[in-house]
């Protein structure tokens, strides 16, 4: 497969990098989880209970065309092959306890790739809405949309005192996680990350790294997500989480002036070592990729690295994972071979720039 | 022991998940594990494990719930949900309930999990189902519209405010059917 339409079906539109903020926020995403009333979760549920909580949900969309989005497509997760699920979720589309796990899961997908509903993860529906840059707003809107009309065909395990009731306690209430997605190499750099996470996490705020394991954050890539989903607004909710955001965001952009002004050469040294790896790595690991990958978009972003489009980092995190690798390759590659295959990925990316 | 992934390699690494809500452990060489890793490290909160928040506040609990089944006074008495049968020491293991009726069923030890979770409230605030919340919703808005109606008296809107007042009295009596009907 040639790489261009390779990369044409690898994409999505939250990975496109046009969204607002999106020199340091790559994604923000909302998900909702909602249960049917009178069914078992799927920690306990029955195949009956299963399959009618499938049917249910399908038919709320089924047929139907939504504004902007079109219709939503529903995809059996059994039915899949093994690469294609894992395609699903290194896009970030459903998880891997859908993938993996789950009995009688099932997703509805929109054609852009915006809307997901997984169905039968640990709860019976989980709307998910991921868009591009800094639009929790946009994509909290999207999930009430949703929300509602699922609703208008079943009736939710809902109760007046504690709002939506969810398999575990974590989510209960509003069910809502919202997250973003941040690229901070200034404040790892820098070393203030280390300061930050605390204080976040005495906020109600997660931060954790998407790719890694651990601390680590492989690429400088954050998750940040609220953690209390009970005696709070939505957007309440949203806000706060955007409010944080926005002095994240205050603080990286400083953080990359420091580094400009102590050790300027340093960091261009840095960007272009990095740019020189991934321009001629024969054989490269994920971890040396998401390092140099960081450092290349770092580079743009601060007027080293000029005619490279900024979202190479968002794509080829994405699409250097193994499930996409293989899918390029067209077969089963072993854990050598991708490193192989990553490289060269990675290589006839770059020259498309030039 | 050996990784169960390609059975070469010794197994240095644990993994939990649930499977159907039994907690398995998957014992992984460093390599597998990276490449599992890869997958599963990328989504967290992902239900892939126990949130591990409400693992270690669970943890807390299972102690203390073994320390009272030792007791010389214990009793058989353990809480259960009737709808789904999931006791509680279960759901103490995999860190989720059975069915929504759990919550009843197990409301008191709740209490303080909740608080712990979402720092002190136990209320929710924020959206209701529209169908479902049919008379929560109109209970909701007759309180908004009282207030406009206070604002529109204090600011002597006499019009509006008898308008505002007969869209009360409309929602009341559509209130009272709704119970009328028994609800839904
Ligand atoms: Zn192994
Ligand atoms: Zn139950």
């Amino acid at each position: 497969m040639s790489i261009e339409k390779f990369l044409n079906q690898a994409l999505s539109s939250w990975m496109s990098g046009d969204g607002p903020e999106s020199d340091i926020v790559l994604s923000s995403r909302v998900r909702l989880a909602r249960n049917l009333k009178n069914y078992r979760f799927p920690t306990a549920f029955s195949s009956e209970e299963a399959k009618e909580i499938i049917e249910k949900v399908y038919n709320s969309v089924k047929d139907k065309s939504f504004p902007g989005i079109g219709p939503l497509e529903l995809l059996v997760i059994d039915d899949l092959q093994p690469l294609q699920k894992r395609v699903l979720v290194e896009k970030h589309l459903i998880s891997p306890h859908l993938a993996e796990n789950a009995t009688h899961g099932a997703v509805l997908l929109s054609e852009n790739e915006e809307i997901s509903i997984m169905i039968n993860e640990e709860d019976h529906v989980r709307i998910q809405c991921l868009y591009s840059g800094l639009q929790l707003f946009e994509a909290l809107k999207m999930a009430n949309a949703f929300d509602d009309v699922i609703e208008d065909y079943v009736d939710y395990a809902f109760d007046e005192k504690i709002g939506y009731l969810t398999s575990c306690p974590t989510n209960v209430g509003t069910g809502l996680r919202a997250s973003v997605m941040m690229h901070l190499p200034g404040l790892v750099l820098t070393r203030e990350m280390n300061n930050i996470i605390p204080a976040m996490n005495r906020l109600g705020l997660v931060v954790r790294g998407i790719y890694g394991e651990g601390s680590e954050a492989l690429g400088n890539i954050f998750q940040v997500s609220n953690q209390i989903t009970l005696g709070k607004s939505e957007e309440d909710i949203v806000d706060e989480l955007q409010n944080v955001v926005k002095q994240l965001i205050a603080q990286e952009r400083a953080a990359r002036e420091n580094l400009r002004k102590t050790s300027n050469i340093q960091l261009e040294d840095k960007v272009f070592r990095s740019y020189g790896i991934l321009s001629n790595c024969r054989i490269i690991e994920s971890k040396e990729a998401a390092s140099c990958l960081s450092d290349v978009r770092l580079g743009i972003d601060m007027g080293y690295i000029k005619g490279i489009s900024k979202n190479i980092l968002n794509e080829l995190m994405i699409v250097t994972q193994p499930g996409f690798l293989q899918q390029y390759a067209g077969g089963p590659l072993r854990p050598n071979e991708r490193d192989v295959r990553r490289a060269t990925l990675i290589r006839e990316r770059l020259k498309m720039e030039n | 022991m050996f990784c169960q992934e390609c059975n070469e390699r010794p197994a240095t690494v644990h993994l939990t998940k649930i499977i159907n809500g039994e907690k398995t452990i998957l014992h992984l060489c460093d390599k597998c594990a990276q490449e599992k890793g890869e997958m599963f490290m990328m989504h967290p909160g992902a239900g892939f494990s126990i949130n591990h928040l409400l693992a270690g506040l669970l943890n807390m609990e299972q102690g203390a719930f073994h320390s009272a089944q030792s007791s010389p006074f214990y009793q058989q008495t353990e809480p259960h949900c009737p709808h789904c049968s999931m006791t509680y020491s279960q759901f103490v293991k995999i860190g989720h309930f059975g069915c929504p009726n759990c919550y009843d069923a197990f409301r008191e030890y709740l209490t303080p999990l909740l608080r712990r979770l979402h720092s002190g409230s136990l209320v929710h605030n924020g959206k209701i189902p529209r169908r479902m919340g049919g008379s929560i919703h109109i209970r909701k808005s007759i309180e908004e519209l009282k207030q406009i109606l206070q604002e529109a008296v204090a600011k002597e809107e006499f019009e509006k405010a008898a308008e505002i007042r007969d869209q009360i009295k409309y929602l009341e009596s559509q209130l009272d059917s709704y119970f009328q009907g028994g609800g839904n």
